[in-house]
């Protein structure tokens, strides 16, 4: 599925929802069904800086496509882990380049988009695209 | 604007809620369509609407550079500032006004003691004393002190709940201790320190008391020479007047001795390029066009909360923090973090296994503003074992069913996540 396929459907699911408490209850089931992080890879080199919850990020590339899995000590963060993961796991680098996440205003998350200390969500995503930034780089050295 | 701000003052003080609530413009305001529950003081309080206007009655009646003119509006603003210098001096019972350094707040304050009297005073093997519930204000500058001057940074360990472990500051005191920096009101824990024995304590062996009372100011009565430190700091957001402003009190004799912070215009006597000469204390430590608007408005919030007394401040206050104790401690899974017998304002807490930042996101939602993680103190957390807390602080326009609201949100927070 292409990213913008993914992300409206990401906004269809939450326009499920009007209460920002039945939001929440969503973000926080999708934060425990979140596809966990290897224990090995929960290293500080993982670890997402500058958040007020631990965010480990790992990705993994088979020369064609980046793999994102992801665990935080917080279940709202993991929730907004899962949606970035959805979106931008198992796509090719240039995609993830290419595109923004915006869906994430549009299902009113707003609070999680500002730049403070507080949430991983901007680190996450800049994490997400630099990752994709170097995996471009490997394949356009020929190396895999 | 009318006088309605003197209707209840007359009376004993904090007897009507709603009409001083009244006063705080903002208090008015909704967030997510609910009515704004601001629980986040310690950070910075909401300002009473005489010292908005001070802010604005300034630039437009009274605007002109200080200390400079001879023209009548240049006159007037000198006057007005140096007349809230005055107020400031005042309320914390300093000797006189030149014992008063405007600065940008406590931060600032902290800084240039450390730039001044640390860069002149301290040597390789002295030793700064400072506690484990220290802001970072009140550590870094310390830190970087150190690695110019070669001195030691000591830490003094607190007991489990949260209050200073006096025996040990007993025993971390000694001869090479030149200074002792501690803070007044804990800002994450909210422990009140023994700060006037801390200071008899210190001054039998020899060492400098700088103390951070950035929480303290609006919380109790400061009374510089009684506690008889040798620099006190602190900001006016914190006690309702305006950010960009503070003071640093100093003992007159220490000023007089202290090198110059930053150089300019205003802290000079006499300029030619090849030497220059300086201005007396306070104004050698206030180079540039200082915050006059800023000034003028701390006097304003000064002599609103003189006109409440600071007393009946703290009696409302501690009404509420014990109360917020009472509600919480009564929820199963919730933890109050700090548990010092002497505390103000500030309740940090935990619930359960619920990360602060979850917790934290649902309680915004209720309307309520609290404030999670750290709070500056990462040293303290460490120590604790402990990533951070949820904390809720007070202030007189708080009242008993906003925290009825805080212990539902808390609630809600359970259930949502457990």
């Amino acid at each position: 599925m292409k990213i913008e396929e993914k992300t409206q459907a990401i906004v269809n699911e939450f326009a499920n929802f009007d209460d920002w408490m039945d939001k929440y209850n969503y973000l926080i089931e999708l934060g425990k069904s979140l596809p966990l992080i290897e224990e090995r890879h929960k290293t500080e080199n993982n670890l997402i800086p500058g958040c007020q919850s631990r965010v480990w990020l790992h990705a993994d590339f088979d020369g064609e496509i980046v793999h994102f899995t992801a665990d935080s000590d917080a279940v709202i963060t993991k929730g907004i882990a899962n949606l970035l993961i959805r979106t931008f796991s198992d796509q090719r680098p240039q995609e993830i380049l290419d595109s923004s996440a915006n869906f994430l205003s549009e299902i009113g998350l707003t609070e999680h988009l500002s730049p403070t200390r507080s949430n991983g969500m901007l680190s996450m995503l800049k994490q997400i695209k630099m990752y994709a930034l170097a995996f471009k780089a490997k394949q356009q050295m020929g190396q895999s | 604007m009318g006088n309605r701000d003197t209707v209840h003052f007359s009376t004993a003080g904090l007897a009507d809620i709603e009409a001083i609530r009244a006063d705080f413009p903002i208090l008015r305001r909704e967030v997510y369509g609910k009515p704004l529950v601001y629980f986040d003081n310690a950070a910075t309080t909401q300002k009473p609407q005489v010292v908005i206007d001070a802010l604005t009655g300034y630039y437009q009646t009274m605007n002109a550079n200080v200390h400079r003119g001879v023209h009548l509006l240049s006159q007037e603003a000198t006057s007005a500032f140096e007349k809230a210098r005055e107020k400031l001096a005042l309320f914390v019972n300093a000797r006189s006004v030149r014992e008063m350094v405007f600065t940008r707040g406590c931060t600032e304050s902290i800084n240039l003691v450390a730039a001044t009297w640390g860069q002149q005073n301290l040597r390789p093997g002295d030793e700064i004393l400072i506690s484990a519930l220290e802001h970072h204000s009140n550590i870094v500058p310390w830190q970087m002190l150190c690695e110019h001057s070669g001195a030691r940074l000591i830490v003094c360990p607190l007991h489990a709940d949260g209050s200073l472990n006096m025996e040990e500051f007993a025993r971390l005191l000694n001869t090479h201790t030149r200074l002792v920096a501690i803070s007044h009101i804990s800002n994450s824990l909210g422990t009140i320190n023994p700060v006037k024995e801390i200071t008899r304590m210190a001054h039998k062996t020899g060492a400098k008391v700088l103390i951070d009372g950035a929480q303290a100011l609006a919380h109790l009565v400061v009374d510089v020479q009684d506690m008889d430190c040798d620099f006190y700091t602190f900001s006016a957001h914190k006690i309702y007047g305006p950010m960009g402003i503070g003071g640093l009190y100093g003992k007159e004799e220490l000023l007089l001795e202290m090198p110059p912070y930053q150089g300019g215009g205003e802290m000079i006597a006499n300029v030619t390029f090849e030497h220059t000469s300086y201005n007396e204390p306070p104004f050698k430590f206030e180079a540039g066009t200082p915050n006059v608007a800023g000034a003028l408005a701390f006097g304003v919030a000064i002599d609103y909360i003189q006109k409440l007394g600071i007393q009946n401040i703290a009696k409302r206050e501690n009404q509420l923090l014990d109360y917020a104790t009472q509600v919480l401690k009564s929820i199963p899974g919730v933890v109050i973090i700090g548990n010092a017998e002497h505390k103000a304002s500030v309740i940090s807490f935990l619930i359960d296994e619920i990360h602060p930042y979850d917790a934290g996101t649902i309680i915004d939602h209720f309307g309520i503003a609290v404030r999670t993680g750290t709070h500056c103190t990462q040293p303290l957390m460490d120590s604790l074992g402990i990533t951070g807390t949820i904390r809720a602080s007070f202030a007189f326009y708080n009242t008993f069913a906003e925290i009825d609201l805080l212990a539902k949100a808390i609630n809600k927070a359970k259930e949502m996540f457990l």
